[in-house]
């Protein structure tokens, strides 16, 4: 394999760029992960940001982390950890969610899990005496070494919980806009509410085998806060959501190929200039509508 | 025990790090912002590997980036209601920016490997030298000091905000200080116990305190109290068994003293149901 090529900088023909990067095997199995991945989390995320669990969800994609700690402890394969750990967070966090004693009560618990969790995988590593670059790739990921069984098994997981969330959607989109008018239809609100931290930890052990634990938040987070802030319908804000991570993950992967800097911070960078440029400019947009009200009104 | 200089002075720091994260975080528990103070500890990371790449004290790069970023939520607060999901995206930007400034500062050294960066993340209480420990203690007592002395006006403030205002206390403005004072205290105990684990010493026994009693100024001292002792029997346990490392051992006790606290609520409010 021609080494210097992969250090070669962008050259002024973006269609020979393209052909290069698709040269790589490695290449394409990390797109392929990418884009399984970023339909993924740009769909849960946009349920999450709509229950408003963001706290809960970055305390999940945490969890990823001695989950991942523990398995190679053991000696088990990486992923069974991921899987595991991250079902196994998604219990207390539901049962604090569902008791709805108080705000302040739910966050330090919340808090308190994610402490544990962190405290946990610091004792894996350390005990593991694994090499420090390992634990650089668990909490930061890597893009590159991903096998096609890799991405056959990350397929299977992501269609089987979009399939899943597909077929929750409806009733949980109204459970988490108005959870009593819900009950009171007979809508089981506590039972979806852990179904759905199911799911999001099944998404986020699957992403963070990929993005590195402290990494999957931004792509759980920031294109589903894009796509609530640009539109209100449900279908258009999950699909734009989903294309949003994907378009980051891409170019994110594709910059990262040509420079020398990781792939977490141009996926990061990325979405959050998307989210600030919305955000600036719908509310510019929202002031010259009142202003316009304003001069109409007199 | 006591005769290792590093062992006495991780305790004395420790102190006076548990004190200010037990006495702020009872007030980040009863706003219900422990997600900012979440948030802050992401921060603190990439300020710290920032400073460790231009060359200047981490401690500095810390303070800067933890004041700053408590600033920005600070002014998102004004603004609007800063949700979850804005404090999540900004975040998680911090967190990118850390990782690149940890590829830099790995790229730097021919060395090469991340100690730096997992130093920021997870802390290093037996590393702390004579004079960070001065500065530990100094800035602690003098948070912990500014706490208390706007304890009353913020309690109300947290309580009620909206007759808080009418009756002229700076709810704007309360929020601000403790957003900054919240930065200075993640700054200081990040070199304890790292920028990943500062939650826990944060929130549990904050929510410990807030479990086992609703009165205000016994809820305070339980919290203070509670996270000085997570601290001491952490530092203990991780020198008695060399294999826990002692950032673990910390963030253990304290989050065991929230189940405990949890436990006998549960228990006291289960007999009173059963006295009545």
């Amino acid at each position: 394999m021609p080494e210097a090529a992969v250090f070669e900088g962008l050259s002024w023909d973006p269609l020979a760029d393209l052909d290069r990067l698709l040269s790589y095997p490695f290449m394409v199995n990390a797109l392929e992960a990418g884009t399984i991945v970023a339909v993924l989390a740009g769909v849960t995320g946009w349920f999450m940001v709509l229950r408003g669990q963001a706290f809960a969800g970055h305390t999940l994609s945490l969890v990823a982390f001695p989950g991942a700690a523990a398995a190679s402890l053991v000696g088990l394969p990486v992923a069974v950890g991921y899987f595991a750990f991250c079902a196994l967070a998604a219990l207390p966090l539901a049962g604090v969610g569902g008791q709805r004693r108080s705000l302040s009560g739910e966050s330090a618990a919340i808090g308190s899990v994610q402490a544990l969790a962190l405290g946990l995988g610091f004792l894996f590593v350390s005990l593991y005496h694994g090499l420090l670059t390992g634990l650089d790739s668990l909490l930061f990921g890597t893009f590159l070494g991903i096998t096609e069984t890799q991405v056959l098994a990350l397929l299977v997981v992501a269609a089987v919980s979009l399939l899943l969330l597909a077929l929750v959607a409806r009733p949980l989109v109204f459970a988490s806009v108005d959870a009593d008018v819900a009950r009171a239809s007979g809508v089981p609100v506590r039972l979806l509410g852990l179904g759905f931290l199911l799911l999001l930890g099944l998404s986020v052990a699957e992403t963070s085998q990929i993005t590195g634990a402290l990494l999957v938040f931004a792509l759980l987070v920031t294109p589903a806060a894009t796509a609530h802030e640009l539109t209100l319908r449900p279908v258009l804000g999950v699909a734009l959501s989903a294309a949003l991570a994907l378009a980051v993950t891409w170019l994110g992967l594709a910059l990262a190929y040509f420079s020398i800097y990781p792939v977490g911070f141009y996926v990061t960078t990325l979405s959050f200039g998307l989210y600030a440029v919305v955000r600036v400019g719908r509310r510019a947009g929202r002031r010259r509508g009142a202003l316009r009200l304003a001069v109409e009104a007199s | 025990m006591l005769a290792h200089e590093f062992m006495r002075n991780a305790l004395l720091a420790g102190t006076g790090i548990g004190l200010a994260c037990g006495l702020v975080g009872y007030f980040l528990v009863l706003r219900a912002q422990v997600f900012a103070g979440d948030a802050l500890s992401h921060v603190a990371f990439t300020g710290g590997l920032a400073a460790a790449v231009v060359g200047v004290d981490v401690l500095a790069g810390l303070f800067a980036a933890t004041v700053a970023g408590a600033c920005a939520l600070g002014l998102l607060g004004e603004s609007s209601r800063a949700d979850d999901a804005t404090i999540g995206s900004l975040f998680a930007w911090s967190l990118g920016l850390g990782v690149l400034f940890l590829s830099i500062f790995v790229r730097g050294r021919s060395a090469g490997n991340g100690t730096a960066g997992v130093r920021v993340l997870f802390g290093s209480i037996f590393g702390l030298d004579t004079s960070a420990v001065r500065t530990a203690v100094l800035v602690t007592l003098a948070v912990s000091g500014l706490l208390l002395a706007i304890a009353r006006p913020l309690l109300f403030a947290s309580l009620d905000p909206d007759v808080a205002e009418a009756r002229g206390t700076p709810v704007g403005a309360l929020a601000f200080a403790f957003l900054v004072l919240l930065g200075v205290v993640a700054a200081e105990a990040t070199q304890a116990v790292g920028a990943l684990l500062l939650l826990g010493l944060l929130a549990a026994p904050a929510g410990a305190a807030h479990r086992l009693t609703t009165r205000p100024y016994r809820g305070l001292t339980v919290s203070g109290l509670l996270a000085v002792g997570a601290v001491w029997v952490g530092l203990v346990a991780s020198y008695e068994v060399s294999a826990l490392p002692p950032s673990s051992a910390i963030v253990f006790a304290a989050v065991g003293s929230y189940l405990l606290a949890l436990a006998v609520s549960t228990v006291r409010s289960r007999s009173r149901a059963y006295c009545s």
